[in-house]
């Protein structure tokens, strides 16, 4: 089971959290200080594994950006290096080459996706494509909430002139 | 590829989408692209190529930036040009849809910040922000919506946003999906489960799993995972059921996520659905189908005899996986459905663990996929890996093993640090089925060994744990205390120790090494070890080797005492080994006659004044200097105690600790004694005798009957008396209870008669699945009084409540008795598999050539690294797969075979022999060896049985066989009184040791029976606790009691 995910920045920056288990905030605030320290200053050709605390966490650089997840001692380390990519390739498919300007501000869609592939704390979707239809179906809602916001505005816009 | 196909560079083409990106500029026409061009693809899948082109860029970027620092740096000094140019595009537009200027000034502001004092004190400013804005009247939702988006920003940077959850559990109950969504998203984020608000939550939850917009639905579902506590659900179970059967795949795939969830928490309250689990598998979406793996693994995991039957299910469905049948959109990296397949291997090892017929379905299979696995992408050797952990679980083949060495070896060869790691690991998982399959990567695993990665290091250290036998353990465990004394990580640091001396003490060549090893492992890292290794260790040197070696045991003794001498001047030594060394200082210091009284007494008065903010070691030096003075007086020797011991002794007579006055007192009294009474009271070297106990204290008897003759109340033990309240409570208020103890989350039903034959149909299957339970259910003790009037009336109500009593029965201890009793009867059948496994292992050992080809091609290996890689795979080839298994142990009796690795590479060999002692020692606990197969004394001393105290997991076989061996000797009271002090602060202040008789014994029978009721309660705990209880109630306070006792006694 994976217990959260963290996205971090070279610069040790917080871009993106999630957590599956229960961590009080302050536990939160220690275990991603403990976690920087820890993955950011490793060497480059080091494995992609950490042992910390008795579980294992998987990270990843893309770019400027470490996406971290955090195992069980007997989950698949290689599944999991591969579930990241499977969700930075999400990712670029629904930003379209994605980089780390599109998550510093769009974090809430980075949720949603994430959201979508992982539920629990485990892999829930597979396929790229259908988390890419879900996803789709929930903008097209928000694009014609857009509109309709729009044609309000307007209306509003031409009836006080 | 190059460099410059990196995505980032193609930014530089297009500043609108940059804009695009930041949320300001509506994404033009064929930019909106991800979802359009994805619709393309459902029609030609081929449009997927450049696609997948552009990943591989990027991920070559990835790759490559870890490769060399120049690319990246250079990189992103432009990605910061740009994004400084992407942030003055989105300021200077007027604020898009959904983000404000302010909310973009806010994150830009956080990105430029120089240090995190700086991110806080802006963070802080927008908290105050927030509080004051989101409390404004008439706020517009769209506005809201960004606020609390804000409030996620402050929560992620590690900020309180509670003041603006009760907001975010409002947009929840909104209309408009995208404001429902984000308020999903934000208490997902904020909320834990045991959270006051969640109860809010609920009723919108059970609106929006009603709703028949299906996103709605899968909005509402991903919040049941996260925010649904063992409390609450009752109130969406009987829909999240309901949704399984939804038209769209994935609100399935949500709902079986959900039940999962529930079964994690609360197993209990869906065991009555797992049937849904199994129809789910057969669902026609693949999506559904793999999501249905999460729980049936879980399912496997605790019960894996109720599934044998879906060994077929699974390994057809692995192998149409395999065979490419999954629609498409499934592949990974040109894999079929690779998650899927992984998790199926999960299930399957489990499923043919110990069970030949089952495993001999997969084997086909297993060996379709090990084979068609392409070992160039690193899904592919995701597969390979879950493939061989597989195969060393299930019952074993050998073309199987062989492969699966095959692929080790590969990922041990590989330059990628990740694939050597699973390499590791993997060889770690064989080594138990084949043993000699490490020999032919000696050197890879001593590279491994080496190298500056700590994760691989760690990882290979766990590999030399499973490889150890006698003939390493010495340079394994060595190299584990060098590591453990470099590293600063005090949780590895406490797991490395306690590897260390399980290791130290499963294998040690030699007491003498032993005791060093465990110095090492004491001095460095004291404070981490369980307080059980150092009463192993007293143990260890209390015992010696055991019946027949008397010098040797006496030699051991006396070298440790010199070795604690030596060691106890260094300073801040750790408490658990001031313990030992004090301890043993006052067994065995003046035992050889090397040292005198006063040399050890002194030696031992420095060390309660060093630590004398200490009280557990002060304990132990006090006990110890009675323990020599008893040793010098019962020897006839004149007694003169150093003035410094006279000041201690004071100083602790009136110390604030009940427990070192009452030792100080005791010292004082036994100075006083004579040579007879001492050697009655405290016999010499008594330590390890064994003590017989009664628990069921028969001579309390007559006590009981006298109080029970005046008049007193029998004495009812506390389960029985804490349930008659349970019941008296029930019958008195039962009403008013059953409608307290569970909230209410279904609408109250129309005010009609309920109609008694029809109850929620998931109840019955509970009534039915609880039976078992021990303690009354409700249903019988509404029965019990039916004269009370309120019940009969309530009977009705009760009813409808029921999700809400099932809650109330589902105690989490119920379903992991059955599981545990499941395991048991599985685990012989497990060992006798390993066993089998080992002979064949043994019979198809590769022959040495192969070896000595290897050897040839080594020359240019330094000849420090051969060494090290001689003395740890050494006798390797020997069989001895040392389990610790008493019955492993048992069964391998002489199956020694060390000619046989001699005759297969004499070059080791020499080295091996060199290793091993030419008369070798016999093991310390090493029950391997013929002469001590039928020594009993290991399990049956009192440590032991104390430790038992501390350690109630410990099965009460062991406990209880010593109980009925003890012989009648008067046991050493004060050693096993200072060991017991430390186990029980309770139980002291009974003994007394100026006692000399009879009645001594059995008031010690007494403080220890309360322990060893304790330590006895593995196979009766009804009983054990029972008994705990009566000793506690007639003998708690002995104080009061001894002294009046013992006066009689001494005159």
């Amino acid at each position: 089971m994976i217990h959260f995910v963290l996205l971090v920045s070279r610069q040790g920056k917080v871009r993106l959290t999630k957590w599956y288990s229960p961590y009080s905030q302050k536990e939160r605030t220690k275990v991603i200080r403990e976690l920087t320290g820890l993955i950011l200053t490793r060497g480059l050709k080091l494995c992609n594994f950490v042992e910390w605390r008795g579980y294992k966490v998987v990270y990843k650089r893309y770019a400027s950006l470490y996406f971290c997840m955090c195992i069980d001692q007997d989950d698949n380390e290689l599944e999991v290096l591969e579930i990241i990519h499977h969700y930075v390739e999400t990712l670029d498919r629904y930003f379209g080459s994605v980089c780390e300007l599109d998550l510093i501000f769009n974090f809430h869609k980075a949720y949603y996706i994430l959201d979508e592939l992982l539920l629990a704390g485990e892999l829930q979707e597979p396929s790229k494509k259908i988390v890419a239809r879900l996803i789709a179906g929930q903008d097209s809602l928000v694009e014609a909430a857009k509109e309709e916001a729009n044609s309000i505005s307007n209306i509003i816009a031409q009836a006080t002139k | 590829m190059p460099y410059g196909r990196s995505s980032i560079f193609k930014y530089g083409l297009s500043l609108d989408q940059l804009a695009v990106r930041a949320g300001q500029i509506p994404r033009p026409g064929p930019q909106i692209g991800p979802f359009k061009r994805s619709e393309p693809d459902l029609a030609a899948p081929h449009d997927l190529l450049p696609l997948a082109e552009k990943f591989q860029s990027w991920k070559n970027l990835a790759d490559q930036s870890c490769l060399d620092q120049p690319v990246p740096r250079q990189i992103e000094s432009k990605l910061e040009q740009l994004k400084t140019i992407g942030r003055e595009l989105a300021m200077g537009s007027h604020g898009g849809f959904g983000q404000s200027k302010e909310f973009l000034e806010l994150v830009k502001s956080i990105g430029e910040s120089r240090s995190k004092s700086e991110e806080d004190r802006i963070i802080l400013r927008e908290i105050e922000t927030l509080k004051r804005r989101i409390v404004e009247p008439d706020i517009p939702k769209r506005k809201m919506k960004e606020y609390i988006i804000r409030l996620v920003y402050v929560e992620m940077l590690g900020h309180d946003a509670s003041f603006g959850y009760i907001q975010a559990v409002k947009m929840t109950h909104d209309d408009s999906l995208l404001l429902k969504r984000t308020g999903y998203l934000a208490v997902t984020l904020f909320l834990n489960e045991d959270h006051d608000l969640i109860i809010l939550i609920v009723n919108t939850i059970q609106k929006d799993l009603k709703s028949d917009n299906y996103l709605v639905v899968c909005a509402a579902l991903g919040a049941v995972c996260r925010l649904i506590n063992e409390e609450t659900i009752p109130a969406v179970l009987p829909q999240v059921v309901e949704l399984l059967g939804h038209q769209k795949e994935a609100v399935r795939k949500k709902a079986v996520m959900a039940l999962h969830r529930f079964y994690q928490k609360s197993p209990s309250t869906v065991s009555h659905l797992i049937s849904n689990f199994r129809k789910k598998l057969c669902d026609s979406d693949p999506g559904v189908m793999g999501a249905t793996l999460c729980p049936l693994f879980d399912l496997v995991t605790v019960d894996v005899k109720s599934y044998k039957d879906l060994v077929v299910s699974f390994v057809s469905i692995l192998k149409q996986v395999v065979e490419r049948r999954l629609p498409k959109s499934y592949d990974y990296h040109q894999m079929p459905a690779p998650f899927i397949q992984i998790k199926l291997l999960k299930i399957l090892g489990l499923l043919g663990n110990g069970d030949k017929h089952a495993s001999e379905q997969m084997y086909t299979v297993l060996g379709d996929l090990m084979r068609k696995c392409d070992a160039s992408t690193n899904i592919g050797n995701a597969i390979l890996y879950e493939c061989i952990c597989c195969i060393s679980s299930i019952y074993p083949n050998p073309k199987l093993l062989e492969a699966a060495a095959e692929v080790i070896s590969k990922f041990l060869k590989s330059d990628n640090h990740n694939l050597k790691y699973m390499g590791i690991d993997a060889l770690g998982r064989l080594i138990k089925l084949s043993p000699d399959a490490a020999e032919q990567h000696q050197l890879a695993v001593i590279d491994c060994l080496e190298d500056p990665d700590d994760t691989l290091k760690r990882k290979t250290f766990e590999l030399l744990q499973k490889m150890t036998k006698s003939s390493n353990v010495e340079v394994i465990v060595d190299r584990m205390i060098d590591y453990m004394i470099s590293i600063n990580d005090f949780h590895y640091k406490t797991e490395i120790a306690s590897r260390c001396v399980e290791l130290a003490e499963q294998f040690a060549p030699s007491n003498h090494w032993f005791i060093l090893t465990m110095n090492k492992v004491f001095e460095h890292a004291g404070d981490l070890v369980n307080i059980k290794v150092a009463h192993n260790l007293m143990r260890l040197i209390a015992e010696g080797f055991g019946e027949d070696d008397d010098t040797a045991d006496s030699q051991l003794r006396s070298s440790a005492v010199e070795s604690y001498l030596r060691i106890v001047t260094e300073p801040k030594l750790p408490s658990a080994f001031l313990q030992v060394i004090c301890w043993v200082l006052g067994e065995y210091g003046t035992a050889d006659g090397k040292y005198s009284a006063s040399y050890i007494t002194g030696k031992l008065c420095d060390i309660a004044e060093a630590y004398s903010s200490d009280e557990t070691v002060k304990a132990y030096a006090i006990t110890a200097l009675m323990k020599i003075y008893a040793i010098e007086i019962a020897a006839g020797r004149r007694l003169d105690i150093l003035p410094e011991c006279q000041t201690l002794i004071e100083e602790l007579a009136a110390s604030h600790s009940t427990d070192l006055q009452q030792r100080a007192y005791e010292l004082q009294a036994v100075v006083g004694l004579d040579a007879r009474a001492i050697e009655s009271a405290m016999p010499s070297d008594a330590s390890c005798e064994d003590i017989e106990i009664d628990v069921t204290l028969p001579f309390l008897d007559s006590f009981v009957q006298q109080s029970l003759h005046n008049g007193d109340q029998p004495y009812i033990p506390e389960d029985e008396r804490s349930r008659a309240i349970d019941i008296s409570n029930f019958s008195n208020q039962g009403h008013r209870e059953s409608s307290t103890h569970g909230l209410k989350f279904e609408a109250y039903e129309m005010p009609k008669l309920p109609v008694p034959s029809h109850p929620p149909p998931p109840v019955s299957h509970v009534s039915t699945e609880l039976v078992s339970i021990p303690e009354p259910s409700y249903s019988r003790e509404t029965q019990f009084s039916p004269t009370n009037p309120p019940v009969p009336s309530s009977d009705a109500e009760l009813k409808l409540r029921l999700d809400g009593v099932q809650k109330k029965w589902g105690k989490p201890t119920y379903p992991s008795t059955s599981s545990s009793s499941s395991g048991y009867s599985s685990s012989p059948a497990n060992g006798a598999s390993q066993m089998e496994s080992a002979a064949t292992s043994t019979s198809t050992s590769r022959p040495g050539e192969t070896y000595k080809d290897l050897k040839k091609a080594e020359v240019e290996i330094s000849p420090e690294k051969q060494k090290l890689a001689a003395s740890l795979f050494g006798g390797s080839t020997r069989s001895e797969k040392r389990i610790s298994t008493t019955t492993h142990r048992a069964s391998k009796g002489g199956g020694h075979s060390t000619e046989k690795s001699s005759v297969l590479k004499p070059s080791a060999a020499s080295t091996t022999k060199a290793n091993i002692p030419p008369q070798p020692l016999p093991d310390l606990l090493d029950l391997g060896e013929p002469a001590r197969l039928s020594m009993v004394a290991p399990l049956t001393d009192p440590f032991m049985q104390l430790e038992g105290l501390l350690d109630q997991k410990e099965s009460g076989s062991s406990g209880t066989c010593a109980v009925t061996d003890g012989s009648n000797k008067e046991p050493d009271i004060v050693s096993l009184y200072s060991d017991l002090h430390m186990d029980e602060q309770s139980s002291q202040s009974t003994l007394n040791p100026l006692a000399p008789s009879e009645s001594n014994s059995s008031n010690l029978r007494r403080t220890i029976s309360g322990g060893l009721a304790q330590a006895t309660k593995g196979p009766n705990l009804k009983e054990a606790l029972e008994k705990d209880a009566l000793v506690r109630q007639v003998g708690v306070n002995p104080t009061t009691q001894n002294p009046n006792l013992f006066k009689d006694l001494l005159g």
